[in-house]
C-alpha cells in the first residue's frame, strides 16, 4: 500500500492578534455620575469574537510556521488578555496605554494600534469582529486602511492550508483568499476554544508583557453621558395555550404587528 | 449640512433600509446625496422624497466585495460633511475605512440622531447607551428599522461617474445557503426556537408558522450547540446575529442575557416557555405559560385563520 504524502508550501507568517479587555458578558452594567460603572465590573475577560481571533492565528501557525504578537490597548489590568494568550503559546506581547485615555475616540485606538502593529512587523492582523462592550466593529477595517491593507470582515471560517476565509455573501456564504498585508475580523467560528495546559499557565507567570504608548492626538468626539436602556414596562402574561387566539388576535389589533 | 448616503442594496435593488437613511438625514435638515454601486437602485434612489442627488459610482471593483476597493471609489465621488451608511457587515467596513481614510470619527450602530450632531448607541450589547457628540465631519452607520423611512414623491437629479479602488480579496467559492430561507437579519417577523423544543426535527413546526407569515427562523446558541442540522447563521445574540424585526417569538428559550443582546430591540416580544419564571418574561410583551407542543399547533391554525 502506499501513503501519499503531499507537502504544501506554505509561508511562515507573522500575526498580530488584537485582543481586548471587556467587562464579562454576563456582568451587569451599571451606571454611575452618568458613566459606565467599570470599578463595579467583578471579572474581566477577552472580548469573545477575539478569542476566535486568537484560535484561528494559532491554528495558522502550527498549519505554516511563524510566530503571534498579542496586541492590547488597555489600562493594568488588560496584562491578563496578554497572560492567557500567553498561557495558550503566545510569546510576544504588548500592551499599549497612555495617560488619559479613558475616552479615546476611533480614530486614536485605530493609531495605537497601527503604531504596535507595524513594531511588530506582522503582516497579517486578526482581531473581533465587534468588541463586547464598545459595539462598533471599526477597529478592523480602520486598522486595515491606515495600514494600506485588504480586510476581510466577519469570517466564520479559516482554512490553513488554502489560507482562504469564509465570509458571508448574499447568497449564504463565500470562501475568499486575501493578498497580504491584510486584517481579518473574526465572528463565531465552529474551532473549539483550546484551553491552557498547566505547563502554559506557569510560563505564562513569567511572560514578558512590551508596555507601550503612541502619539493619538485629541478626540473629536464629546462623550456625553451613559445611560440605561429605557425600561420597558412589563408585560402581559397569559397562561396556557387556550389564550392563544386571544394573543393573535391582539397582535394584530392592538400591536398591530400581524 | 451637506450628508452622503452609502446605498445599501439587496441583489439587485435599494434596501428598505436605504429609505430610513434619507429619513434620518432629511430629520437634520440635509438633502443628502445618496452613492450607488454601479448604479443599483439609482432610479428608486431619485425617487425618494427629500433626496438632492444621486450619483451611480460605476466601477469594475463593485462586482464583488471589497470594503478596501469600495471605500476607495466612494470617498472619492462623495463631498464632504458626513458620510451615512447602514450598520450592516459591508456599511460598517466601508463607512469605518472612509472615516480612516479621512481622519475623521465614526460612530456605528446609531439609534438617535439630532442636530449638533448628536448620536446615541448601544454599547455592552443594549445594557447601556451611550451619547457622543460630534463637532466636525464624521462617518456614522445606522440602525435598521429605527428611523421612519422617506416615501417616494422626489425627482432628484442623476448622474454617473466612475471610480474604482484596488481589488485585493478574490473570491474563490460560493458556498449556497443550507437553505432557502429567509435571513433572520432580512425579517420583518421573526421565530426563534431554544434547546426548550427538544430536537431539531421539532424546528419543522416553527418552519411552518413561519412560512405561514412570511418570518424567518431563528434559534438560541443552546439549540445551534446542540444540534447540527441547526445552522449557526440562524443563531440569534452576543456571539450570533443582532436582529430588530417588528416582532420575535421566542419558543423553549429561556432568555439569558445573550440571547437578549441579540433581540431586546424587537419592537414586539412574544415568548412561550412553560417556565413561568423564566427571564425570557421579562421582556416580553406578551408571555404564554405554556408547552410549545401544546401551544403551536393553536398558534398555527390561528395564524392561518389570519390569512
Ligand atoms: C460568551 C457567550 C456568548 C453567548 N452567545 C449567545 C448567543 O449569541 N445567543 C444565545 O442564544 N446564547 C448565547 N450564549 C448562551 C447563553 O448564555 C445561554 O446558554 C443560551 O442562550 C441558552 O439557550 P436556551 O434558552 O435555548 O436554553 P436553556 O437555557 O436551556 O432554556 C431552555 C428553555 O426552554 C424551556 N422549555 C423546556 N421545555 C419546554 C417545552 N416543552 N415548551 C416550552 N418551553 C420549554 C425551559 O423552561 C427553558 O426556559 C452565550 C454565552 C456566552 C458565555
Ligand atoms: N483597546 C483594544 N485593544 C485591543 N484590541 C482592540 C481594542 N479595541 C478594539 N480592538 C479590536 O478590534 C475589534 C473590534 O472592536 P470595535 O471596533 O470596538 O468593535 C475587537 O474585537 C478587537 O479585536
Amino acid at each position: 500500500m502506499f501513503i501519499e504524502v503531499s507537502f504544501v508550501a506554505l509561508n511562515m507568517v507573522e500575526i498580530a492578534v488584537l485582543l481586548k479587555q471587556v467587562p464579562d458578558t454576563n456582568a451587569k452594567i451599571a451606571i454611575l455620575g452618568g458613566r459606565v460603572d467599570e470599578s463595579a465590573v467583578t471579572s474581566w475577560v477577552t472580548s469573545p469574537y477575539d478569542e476566535y481571533a486568537l484560535e484561528a492565528a494559532l491554528q495558522h501557525i502550527e498549519a505554516a510556521g511563524g510566530s503571534i504578537t498579542a496586541i492590547t490597548l488597555g489600562p493594568d489590568r488588560a496584562d491578563k488578555v496578554l497572560k492567557d494568550a500567553a498561557a495558550l503559546g503566545v510569546t510576544k506581547l504588548v500592551r499599549i496605554w497612555g495617560d488619559g485615555w479613558e475616552d479615546l475616540d476611533s480614530n486614536q485606538v485605530q493609531f495605537a494600534l497601527v503604531d504596535a502593529v507595524r513594531a511588530s512587523g506582522a503582516e497579517l492582523v486578526y482581531c473581533g469582529k465587534q468588541s463586547a462592550d464598545r459595539n462598533q466593529g471599526s477597529t478592523g477595517p480602520g486598522v486595515a486602511e491606515m495600514l494600506g491593507a485588504a480586510c476581510v470582515v466577519e469570517v466564520s471560517e479559516f482554512d490553513a492550508s488554502s489560507s482562504s476565509y469564509v465570509r458571508p455573501a448574499s447568497s449564504g456564504s463565500e470562501k475568499v483568499t486575501v493578498s497580504s498585508p491584510a486584517v481579518i475580523t473574526f465572528s463565531k467560528t465552529e474551532s473549539d476554544l483550546r484551553r491552557p495546559n498547566v505547563r502554559g499557565i506557569m510560563m505564562s507567570k513569567k511572560a514578558q508583557i512590551d508596555l507601550v504608548s503612541s502619539d493619538v492626538g485629541s478626540s473629536q468626539v464629546n462623550f456625553n453621558g451613559d445611560s440605561s436602556p429605557a425600561e420597558k414596562p412589563p408585560g402581559k402574561t397569559f397562561q396556557g395555550s387556550d389564550c392563544i387566539p386571544e394573543v393573535v388576535g391582539l397582535l394584530r389589533d392592538e400591536a398591530k404587528v400581524l | 449640512m451637506e450628508i452622503t448616503i452609502i446605498a445599501e442594496t439587496q441583489e439587485n435593488n435599494l434596501h428598505s433600509v436605504t429609505r430610513q437613511l434619507v429619513g434620518a438625514a432629511t430629520s437634520l435638515g440635509a438633502s443628502p446625496t445618496i452613492l450607488c454601486a454601479n448604479g443599483i437602485g439609482a432610479d428608486e434612489a431619485a425617487g425618494i422624497s427629500g433626496v438632492g442627488k444621486v450619483v451611480s459610482v460605476n466601477g469594475d471593483c463593485f462586482t464583488t466585495f471589497d470594503g478596501g476597493a469600495w471605500a476607495t471609489a466612494f470617498d472619492a465621488a462623495a463631498g464632504e460633511g458626513v458620510i451615512m451608511g447602514a450598520a450592516t457587515a459591508q456599511g460598517r467596513d466601508v463607512v469605518s475605512r472612509i472615516a480612516a481614510r479621512r481622519g475623521i470619527p465614526v460612530v456605528q450602530d446609531v439609534v438617535a440622531l439630532s442636530e449638533g450632531i448628536k448620536m446615541t448607541h448601544p454599547i455592552y450589547s443594549g445594557k447601556a447607551m451611550q451619547d457622543v457628540t460630534v463637532a466636525g465631519d464624521c462617518a456614522m452607520t445606522l440602525r435598521a428599522n429605527i428611523f421612519s423611512a422617506a416615501d417616494d414623491g422626489g425627482s432628484a437629479e442623476s448622474s454617473i461617474v466612475q471610480q474604482s479602488g484596488d481589488v485585493k480579496i478574490a473570491v474563490q467559492e460560493a458556498i449556497a445557503k443550507a437553505s432557502e430561507r429567509l435571513d433572520v437579519t432580512d425579517a420583518d417577523i421573526i421565530i426563534s426556537g431554544g434547546r426548550g423544543m427538544g430536537g431539531p426535527e421539532n424546528f419543522d413546526k416553527l418552519y411552518s408558522i413561519a412560512d405561514g407569515l412570511g418570518a424567518a427562523v431563528g434559534a438560541s446558541r443552546a439549540a445551534v450547540d446542540a444540534w447540527d442540522e441547526i445552522p449557526h447563521n440562524m443563531q440569534v445574540g452576543q456571539t450570533g446575529k443582532t436582529v430588530n424585526p417588528s416582532l420575535y417569538i421566542a419558543v423553549g428559550i429561556s432568555g439569558a442575557i445573550q440571547h437578549l443582546a441579540g433581540m431586546r430591540t424587537s419592537k414586539f416580544i412574544v415568548a412561550i416557555n412553560k417556565d413561568p419564571e423564566a427571564p425570557i418574561f421579562k421582556i416580553a410583551d406578551y408571555g404564554i405559560v405554556s408547552t410549545w407542543e401544546e401551544a403551536l399547533p393553536v398558534l398555527a391554525s390561528e395564524i392561518a385563520n389570519l390569512q
